[in-house]
């Protein structure tokens, strides 16, 4: 089980305190779409994702990426039981939209790039450091159930 | 082999433009340090990695991350053929540093973040997804020659 030091749970929380959810969520969803276009294939009923301009403006990919973000930062509330937190969305990921948990560690990735762009200098190292383990120990929770 | 736009090679090239190679080179390899501590592994000569700001101020670290960059700015000269310009490098990383490639790969990573803490909005989608793919096909040519 990921165990978090007082100091990570301080830098993970205090940065998310800064986030608004519903831009940083729909950039994070657009962005994995831009960068990984193979995720695409998951959001066929989205319509137009044709060019990164088209898949930044679509409401759709707003709309889903905030509610995307929205659970994450319940995780951050139980940073200490990431597995139970996110049971019941593995299941639905494995059982019902069978999605390669590789794509979790992307959108991880994905999220941590644009917490850089949005923070610049006050995402340090160490800053860094806390949350990559975040998404890390979130990609691993949602992974969990898949059998 | 990995083809390069003529749009992608323009967009490497105008951010890369504006780089301190210093700067970011001292500070992804740092950041790899800190980030990924099992990396430490490979400097032991390099002094006191104790801490993040030990590590940030290591003028070693500095020094070695100056020197990957610039090997970096290199092949960016050459990004049709990145396997050719990294082939020694790709045999000195095996047979004498004994680094595994999955290293290169995680460097990436902390390349395109320190990219997107200092150029924020500018580090658009399309730009993180070309860059990506440069540091991806890097990796790559790194451990073309491992066996």
């Amino acid at each position: 089980m990921v165990h978090f030091t007082a100091e990570e749970k301080a830098a993970i929380t205090g940065l998310w305190a800064k986030v608004n959810v519903e831009e940083a969520g729909g950039e994070a969803l657009g962005r994995l779409l831009v960068v990984y276009p193979w995720t695409q294939r998951f959001f066929d009923s989205f319509g137009n994702l044709s060019s990164a301009s088209a898949i930044m403006g679509n409401p759709k990919v707003k709309a889903h990426g905030k509610k995307v973000l929205t659970s994450f930062g319940e995780a951050i509330k139980n940073l200490d039981n990431l597995k139970g937190a996110f049971a019941k969305l593995s299941e639905l990921h494995c059982d019902k939209l069978h999605v390669d948990p590789e794509n979790f560690r992307l959108l991880g990735n994905v999220i941590v790039i644009i917490l850089a762009t949005h923070f610049g200098r006050e995402f340090t190292p160490d800053v860094q450091a806390a949350w990559q383990k975040l998404v890390s120990g979130v990609a691993t929770a949602l992974a969990h159930k898949y059998h | 082999m990995v083809h390069f736009t003529s749009e992608e090679k323009a967009a490497v090239a105008s951010l890369w433009a504006k780089v301190n190679v210093e700067a970011v080179g001292g500070e992804s390899l740092a950041r790899l340090l800190i980030v990924y501590p099992w990396t430490q592994r490979f400097f032991d000569s390099f002094g006191n990695l104790h801490s993040e700001s030990a590590i940030m101020g290591n003028p070693k670290v500095k020094a070695h991350g100056k020197k990957v960059l610039n090997s970096f700015g290199n092949a960016i000269k050459h990004m049709d053929d990145l396997k050719g310009t990294f082939a020694d490098l790709s045999e000195l990383h095996c047979d004498k540093l004994h680094v595994d490639p999955e290293n290169f790969r995680l460097l990436g990573n902390m390349i395109l973040i320190v990219l997107a803490t200092h150029f924020s909005k500018e580090f658009t989608p399309q730009m993180q997804a070309t860059w990506q793919k440069l540091t991806n096909a890097m990796a790559n040519a790194l451990a073309h020659k491992y066996h």
